[in-house]
């Protein structure tokens, strides 16, 4: 019974092993995209056979995987810093996949709009603004009848690329906010709550009444859940949408391509827009597989081309034809033991 | 008088409460479990693997990583624990055999988060990748402590005699341990093993930085593995309803192995102690 | 045929048919070599253990000394290492777990040791602690996170207080539900091991229910009590995904129990991944810090029970 059991055991064991034919491909890293990802990475799937395993453990995750070589790639919202980059040893592409926008969300019965200064979201976060109906929120919100609910901020728990997006435009917007707290994927958070994943902070702000987080639109739009417009550099309450988010992109790209977009100067453009990269080392002789490395670059290729039909109908916006031609060059720079993959 | 008549009476009235209410998280618990979970009882839940969210996904890959990650853990366990149990339990005065046990005890105390790190350290980097592989090594050590100790205590329940008469017959030690001690000690050794497995099975923390999960249904073992307790940790801390939905049948089926082989070890040890 | 080999002894005086003995006997040395080596293996296994353990924690010690463990800020990319909101939750929440299981396991020991119960009764509350037992963390994190929750949110607004929902109070009822299986398991068991003279003696006496079990059997069985609950704290300061789901994740000291705030458990859970360098040093510092502490709740918690059981 038991020898059964271990050979049947056995068989299976190496019936998987043998069964790694197919090219398997491990990323991991953010949340902010991957309602998006997990899109393409089914799709991509159903078309080329190809299983890409995508794990959103959050950018800094995908970071730290990165260089230690466990994956092999990883997906960001925050580019990496000096630091990062020094511990990664060689050249890290950051190849972006869309524009995204980090919008901030609330939970207050009946009220599905809300006009928000960064001021003011700061002050929510600092703990200084402690009820909903504070004059500051009630003056540009005029026509709404504010409860007096104790706000309840959420937070990310996990190292976050989309909590980099909005402090970095908070540290840029707010001057409190700047000596406070600053700009990082992982902060100190003086108040609040933290969820893991963007779906975890969109889960708590569902729960709670009176709470109010910062998550992808794409998460906010799947659940229904009310977004803030917030006030840009110009002046204007702009709405979060794909004009929006494209316009907030409407900068000049470097070629390196890790750009922010946040505090844009475009007076219809959202202000805590952001693109979201995909990384990958230059030398990619660390997949030891070639063939590996080459759909690793098929896979870049077609997210960054043919899989830009799936951004729109998930709320994210399609990156613009300038950053596309940038990527193609930058592509072509892969190498694999040395030789260059083309 | 009548306070020590009143006191008696509250406290048996105390104690039968307080009883009743400690079972009761068991019934609550599985009760709503069962309420929101019947609903994701469907074909789909045990023929469909992960799909994003709209899609008709279904936990497929996490039921299979689960069965495969928590066998090879016992596999990888068994010979290990039930020799070095088989040691204790004949040798207890040796050096060795005490700090045996003291070693066993000592796994037992580790945080199973700990227990992740360290296989992540000796397994996930030098490997260059994450494994179910590494997952099961996470999930064995924990197993460890317990078969050792079933093992143990098992042989020590076998009355002097047998050994003798299996000497007196002219077996050595070894075929005394083989062919009679062993066998004798069986099932209380099975039982160590399977609720161990039942144990294992519902680990979430070691497996967070080792089998990492994986979308897609994956039989080998050198590779990232999705199980149901990170399934459930995935889809329990989401927004998605339905991901929620998938997440309580998982929690159903995941409880139903537990009980299952709880049940049945424990079903077990009353025969044997018969 | 024995006659025939009588005073025939091959070597070492073992008659020919048992020659086989011989050969038994680098069986034996062979077998024993292969136990030895599993048990010493067992005592491998944790010595790597605490040598990665050590070496890994190493860095972030020899920058930081110990001031990790009395600092109150946690701000890794500000180089702030203060891990005193993580010990101080994390023992907080595990204590208040256990006191509140006490009157419960309490009561089952005490139920299972009369013996007006019918053994079905008895065996139904064994078997049910059994199972709560082998309920999965995670499961015990989504249910306190879905079921509990909202309650508590309930609950906060009626008392004015923010609707977390998450947070300490929730953390610690999830963990009590947790360790009572265990407490009231083991407190059954030292309580059976009072002996029924002494119990008989007590009814003889003319006290009543309540006068034996709390003033003749629960001082007898007070230490191996005691040490089931000190086994129960070792596995509450452990505890990962049940707390993690619920407790919050406010990496402060909490404000009130109704607020969120975070573990060494949940705090590794929460960071490992992401960690590098100085920062992953220091989360397996802390882990190693928790199973030192877990340790000695639980090194404790044997010891009396030792010497119950001598006794």
């Amino acid at each position: 019974m038991v020898k059964k059991l271990l050979l049947g055991t056995l068989l299976l064991v190496l019936t998987g092993l043998a069964g790694a034919q197919g090219v398997e491909l491990t990323g991991a890293g953010a949340t902010f995209p991957y309602p998006l990802y997990s899109k393409m990475f089914d799709v991509y799937y159903q078309t080329t056979g190809v299983k890409v395993n995508y794990q959103a453990i959050g950018s800094g995750g995908g970071i730290q995987q990165l260089i230690a070589k466990t994956v092999d790639f990883a997906g960001s919202d925050a580019p990496m810093t000096p630091e990062e980059e020094s511990k990664a040893g060689s050249e890290v592409l950051h190849i972006p996949t869309c524009l995204g926008a980090v919008v901030v969300t609330f939970n207050l019965k009946g009220i599905n709009e809300l006009k928000l200064t960064p001021d003011i979201i700061a002050d929510m976060y600092l703990g200084n603004i402690k009820y909903w109906n504070d004059p500051r929120i009630q003056k540009i919100n005029p026509d709404i009848k504010l409860p007096k609910l104790p706000v309840t901020p959420v937070y990310r728990s996990d190292g976050s690329g989309t909590t980099f997006v909005f402090s970095d435009y908070l540290t840029k917007a707010d001057i409190k906010w700047a000596e406070k707290i600053g700009r990082g994927k992982t902060l100190n958070w003086p108040k609040g709550v933290g969820g893991k994943g963007n779906a975890g902070v969109a889960a708590l702000v569902n729960q709670i009444e009176g709470a109010v987080g910062y998550v992808e639109l794409a998460y906010a739009k799947q659940n229904n859940m009310a977004v803030a417009l917030i006030k840009n550099k110009k002046g204007n309450f702009v709405k979060p949408d794909i004009e929006s988010i494209s316009k907030a992109a409407d900068v000049k790209i470097p070629e390196h391509l890790k750009v922010s977009i946040t505090d844009t100067e475009n007076p219809e453009g959202y202000p805590i827009s952001s693109f979201t990269w995909i990384l990958v080392y230059k030398d990619l002789s660390y997949l030891k597989d070639k063939k590996k490395a080459q759909e690793l670059y098929k896979l870049l290729y077609w997210m960054t081309h043919e899989g830009q039909h799936y951004t729109k109908e998930l709320d994210y916006a399609p990156l613009p034809q300038s950053v596309v031609k940038i990527i193609e060059k930058n592509l072509t720079t892969l190498t694999f033991e040395g030789k260059k993959l083309q | 008088m009548k306070t020590r008549k009143y006191m008696d009476k509250i406290f048996k009235a105390g104690i039968i409460t307080f009883s009743i209410l400690t079972i009761a998280p068991l019934f609550i618990i599985l009760i709503t479990l069962l309420k929101w979970g019947i609903n994701a009882l469907n074909l789909d839940l045990i023929t469909k693997i992960q799909r994003p969210v709209g899609e008709r996904g279904g936990a497929l890959n996490s039921i299979v990583g689960t069965l495969i990650i928590t066998t090879i853990a016992t596999i990888i366990a068994s010979p290990i624990s039930i020799l070095a149990g088989v040691y204790v339990a004949e040798f207890p005065d040796k050096l060795i055999s005490k700090i045996t046990a003291v070693s066993s005890r000592l796994i037992a105390g580790i945080p199973s988060i700990v227990i992740g790190i360290v296989v992540y350290l000796w397994c996930v980097k030098p490997m260059g990748g994450y494994s179910a592989l590494a997952g099961s090594i996470a999930l064995a050590i924990m197993m460890i402590p317990n078969v050792v100790t079933a093992t143990a205590e098992s042989i020590m329940m076998i009355p002097k005699d047998y050994r003798e008469a299996s000497r007196s017959l002219g077996a050595n030690f070894t075929r005394t341990t083989l062919k009679v001690i062993i066998p004798f000690a069986l099932p209380g050794i099975l039982t160590g093993l399977l609720s161990s497995f039942s144990r294992i099975a519902g680990e979430t923390a070691p497996l967070l930085f080792t089998s990492f999960g994986n979308p897609f249904l994956n039989l080998n073992i050198l590779k990232p593995m999705s199980a149901l307790p990170l399934l459930i940790y995935n889809y329990a801390t989401s927004p998605y309803r339905e991901w929620h939905q998938i997440a309580w049948g998982a929690s159903l089926i995941l409880i139903l192995i537990v009980f299952l082989v709880s049940i049945i070890s424990r079903l077990g040890v009353k025969k044997w102690k018969a | 045929m024995i006659k025939s080999f009588k005073g025939k002894t091959g070597e070492g005086g073992i008659l020919p048919p048992f020659a086989f003995l011989k050969r038994t006997k680098s069986e034996d040395f062979i077998f024993l070599q292969i136990l030895k080596a599993s048990a010493l293996l067992v005592s491998i296994v944790i010595f790597a253990f605490l040598v990665t353990l050590f070496l890994s924690s190493w860095p972030f010690v020899k920058t930081f000394g110990l001031r990790a463990l009395v600092s109150r800020v946690w701000d890794p990319i500000n180089e702030s290492y203060g891990a005193l909101p993580f010990i101080v939750t994390t023992i907080l929440v595990s204590i208040l777990a256990l006191l509140l299981s006490v009157p419960f396991s309490l009561s089952v020991a005490f139920l299972t040791k009369t013996r007006n119960l019918s053994e079905r009764i008895k065996d139904l509350l064994t078997t049910s602690l059994h199972l709560i037992a082998a309920i999965p963390s995670v499961i015990y994190g989504f249910w306190g996170l879905f079921a509990l929750a909202p309650i508590m949110r309930i609950l906060q607004l009626k008392l004015g207080y923010p609707p977390y929902g998450v947070g300490i109070m929730t953390a610690v009822l999830v963990l009590t539900i947790m360790i009572i299986p265990l407490s009231a398991s083991i407190a059954s068991e030292v309580m059976k091991l009072v002996p029924e003279e002494l119990e008989e003696a007590s009814y003889a006496l003319g006290a009543n229910t309540y006068e034996t079990n709390l003033k003749v059997i629960l001082p007898v069985a007070r230490s191996g009590i005691l040490a089931g609950f000190l086994l129960s704290l070792g596995r509450a300061l452990g505890e990962t995904m049940a707390v993690t789901m619920v407790i919050g994740n406010f990496n402060n000291f909490p404000s009130n129990l109704f607020g969120p705030g975070n573990t060494i458990a949940s705090l590794i859970a929460n960071q490992f991944n992401e960690a590098s360098g100085i920062h992953q040093s220091g989360l397996i510092f802390l882990g190693l810090v928790l199973f030192l502490i877990t340790l000695i709740f639980n090194f404790t918690g044997n010891l009396l029970i030792l010497r119950r059981v001598r006794k």
